[in-house]
């Protein structure tokens, strides 16, 4: 099961990530993701607190953007992974390509 | 200790294999962290198989066997749709897959830097996918 929360702060959007990704809901995240796109985001959090488990289904979505965001000037920071899917994101090398934070302050800070 | 499990070949069946995989490996001799990433490289064998060789048909089934061994766990994944030997597969870039924008390949690097060995054969229409973990003495 996954649920999606979309909140505003700091200007930032933050989507946060409630439950599971796998490959039967990742498209759920990808169209979360391009709503904020369209709305014009410059900015995006992914809050991962409640996240439990990411596969690659989910962890592909976050990859298909990272190009088109650094042409569009859009940031896109992940932040508070509990450690076992920090480790997944580190496994992949994700946390090479995408700037991954403690909690929302550290993210906001940079 | 053996532990058996069919899975229908939809996506909507992945929860219940993580489920099945959490319970099976209550026992085993892996931190969380481990536990996870093992449950991780079998969803995504299996997740492959069931959307690339079985294209979703919910009337397929795929089998998993789990054998836990003072040593090392054998999970043994079999199925008779098209054979994808992971073997065979180059893990790709991960720049490449980021400029490709594919949304693909990204498992079987997972399942590769997780698992300590990987056999894979074909034989008589039945493939078998054989990922072992070994714990650390």
């Amino acid at each position: 099961m996954l649920r999606l929360e979309k909140t505003k702060e700091n200007q930032s959007d933050i989507l946060s990530l409630f439950g599971e990704v796998d490959a039967s809901n990742s498209v759920i995240l990808d169209e979360a993701i391009q709503e904020l796109v369209a709305s014009g985001t410059k900015s995006l959090v992914i809050d991962g607190k409640n996240l439990e488990y990411i596969s690659s289904a989910g962890l592909g979505v976050f990859m298909s953007y990272l190009e088109d965001f650094q042409d569009q000037e859009i940031s896109m920071k992940i932040c508070e992974l509990t450690p076992r899917v920090f480790e997944v994101f580190r496994i992949l090398g994700l946390d090479q390509l995408i700037p991954i934070y403690p909690d929302r302050a550290a993210a906001f800070a940079e | 200790m053996k532990y058996r499990l069919n899975i229908s070949c939809q996506t909507s069946a992945l929860s219940e294999l993580r489920a099945f995989l959490q319970q099976s490996l209550g026992g085993a001799t892996l931190d969380e962290i481990e536990k996870h990433q093992v449950t991780l490289a079998v969803e995504e064998v299996c997740a492959n198989l069931i959307i690339h060789s079985h294209r979703c048909n919910p009337q397929d089934v795929i089998h998993l066997e789990i054998i836990d061994s003072d040593e090392k766990l054998i999970f043994e994944i079999t199925d008779q749709g098209e054979a994808f030997n992971i073997l065979d597969y180059e893990v790709p870039d991960l720049k490449k897959v980021m400029v490709e924008k594919r949304k693909g390949g990204l498992g079987i690097i997972l399942v590769k830097k997780i698992m300590d060995e990987i056999e894979f054969e074909s034989k008589n229409g039945v493939n078998t996918c054989r990922l072992i973990k070994w714990f650390r003495s």
